[in-house]
C-alpha cells in the first residue's frame, strides 16, 4: 500500500471509531447527563425527600394557583404520565405559563410536594406569530368541539 | 478538491471568490437582518426577544460547518498534506471561534428574557461551549512549536478528535433532558413558522457568504505571509 492510502485509510479508520463509539456511548449516559428528572423518572427513581434536585415538564392545564400571601405560586408538572405538585415563593418568569415547559431547582418534601427554590421556563420548538396562534388555537378547539367519531 | 490544492491555482479563484462573498454576503446577511429584526412578526409566545433568533441560530449552524470544515481540512492536511489543508486549517479556526462565541453571547442574553437565566449547565450549552473551547485548542495549538509545520498537524489531529462533538451537539437535545429546546428545523419540516423561517435562511444564506469571505481573505494573507518568509529564507541564504 502506497503510504498515502495508508494514512488515509488509517485515519479515515480511527476518525469513524471515535465518532462511532462516541454515538454509542452518550446515549447511555442518559440519567448521568440530563439537566433535570421528569415526573416519571422521580416516580421511578424513588429519591429521598430533601435531597436537591431538578424537576422539569409541562405546567399542568388548570394547576396554577396564587396563594393569597401574594408570593407563593403552586402548581403541578406533568409528563403526561405522572404529575408532582410544586410549590414556589418569588417572580415566576415571563414564558411561566399553563401548558408550557417549566424546570424547578429544589427538593421533594416529606408530603410528596416539591418546594422549588428557582424556576426556569422552558420553551418549545415552536415560533410563530400571535395571529397563527390563535388560528391554531381556533382550530384546536373546533376540533375539540365536533364529536369523536 | 486535489484540483484545488494547488496554491497558485487556488488564488486565481480565491481573489474574486472573496470578493463575491463579501459583498453578496453583506447584501442578503443586511436583507436578511432588517427582514428578522424590523419586518418579522413577534412570536406569540416570546414577544420580541424572538428576534435573537435571526443571529443566534446562523450563527449556530455556523460555527458547527466551520468545525466541520475544520476537521477536513486536519483530514486532508494529515492523509494528503496538501499545503493548502493546512493554511485552511489556520485560516478557519478563528473565524469559527468568534462565530461560536457569538453563538454563546447571543444565547445567553436570549436566555435571560425567554428562560430566566444566562447560563446553565446543559448538554446543549455545555458541548456548545466544548465548541468555543475546541477552537482555541486548535489555534493554540497551531502555534505552539516552532517549526509551523509540526503545528499545523498537531491541530488537525485536535480538531479530528474534537469531531465527535458535533453529533454530541446535535443529538443533546434527544438524548439528554436539556433546558434548550429540540430542534425546529427537521427532515420532516420546520415548526418556525414560514414568517420567520425565510428572514432566518436569509440571513444565514448571508452571514455564511460573510464568513466564507473572511475565511478565504485570511487564506490569502496566510499564503502571502508564506511567500514573505520563503523568499526572506532565500536572501538570507544567498
Amino acid at each position: 500500500m502506497k503510504p498515502k492510502s495508508q494514512r488515509l485509510f488509517l485515519i479515515g479508520a480511527a476518525v469513524a471509531a471515535l465518532i462511532i463509539s462516541a454515538l454509542l456511548a452518550m446515549p447511555a449516559l442518559r440519567e448521568g447527563a440530563a439537566y433535570f428528572y421528569a415526573p416519571a423518572d422521580l416516580a421511578a427513581a424513588d429519591v429521598e425527600p430533601g435531597q436537591p434536585l431538578r424537576l422539569g415538564g409541562l405546567v399542568e392545564e388548570g394547576s396554577v394557583m396564587r396563594l393569597p400571601d401574594g408570593v407563593t405560586t403552586t402548581f403541578r408538572v406533568t409528563d403526561r404520565l405522572e404529575s408532582v405538585p410544586v410549590r414556589y415563593s418569588g417572580i415566576v418568569p415571563d414564558l411561566f405559563r399553563e401548558g408550557q415547559g417549566v424546570i424547578a431547582d429544589g427538593r421533594l418534601q416529606a408530603d410528596g410536594t416539591f418546594a422549588a427554590e428557582t424556576l426556569l421556563a422552558k420553551h418549545d420548538e415552536n415560533y410563530m406569530p400571535p395571529e397563527v396562534a390563535e388560528a391554531v388555537a381556533r382550530a384546536e378547539a373546533e376540533a375539540k368541539a365536533r364529536p369523536a367519531n | 478538491m486535489h484540483r484545488f490544492a494547488n496554491p497558485a491555482r487556488f488564488l486565481r479563484l480565491a481573489r474574486p471568490a472573496s470578493a463575491v462573498c463579501f459583498w453578496g454576503g453583506l447584501l442578503i446577511a443586511a436583507i436578511g437582518l432588517y427582514w428578522g429584526v424590523f419586518a418579522a412578526p413577534a412570536d406569540y409566545l416570546q414577544g420580541e426577544s424572538v428576534r435573537m433568533l435571526y443571529i443566534h441560530v446562523p450563527t449556530a449552524w455556523l460555527s458547527m460547518s466551520g468545525y466541520a470544515g475544520l476537521a477536513i481540512a486536519g483530514f486532508s492536511a494529515l492523509v494528503w498534506r496538501h499545503p493548502l489543508a493546512d493554511v485552511a486549517l489556520l485560516a478557519l479556526a478563528p473565524v469559527g471561534a468568534v462565530f461560536s462565541a457569538v453563538c454563546l453571547i447571543t444565547g445567553s442574553i436570549w436566555g435571560r428574557p425567554t428562560w430566566g437565566t444566562w447560563w446553565v449547565w446543559d448538554g446543549r450549552l455545555t458541548s456548545m461551549l466544548v465548541l468555543f473551547f475546541l477552537y482555541l485548542g486548535v489555534i493554540a495549538l497551531a502555534r505552539s512549536y516552532d517549526e509551523p509545520g509540526r503545528g499545523a498537524k498537531m491541530a488537525s489531529i485536535l480538531a479530528l478528535l474534537g469531531l465527535v462533538n458535533l453529533p454530541i451537539i446535535k443529538f443533546s437535545v434527544e438524548w439528554w433532558n436539556t433546558l434548550h429546546q429540540p430542534a425546529s428545523i427537521t427532515l420532516s419540516g420546520s415548526s418556525i413558522d414560514g414568517s420567520m423561517l425565510w428572514p432566518l435562511l436569509t440571513s444565514a444564506l448571508g452571514i455564511g457568504l460573510l464568513m466564507a469571505s473572511a475565511v478565504l481573505m485570511r487564506m490569502r494573507a496566510l499564503i502571502a505571509e508564506r511567500k514573505v518568509s520563503a523568499r526572506l529564507a532565500r536572501l538570507a541564504a544567498a
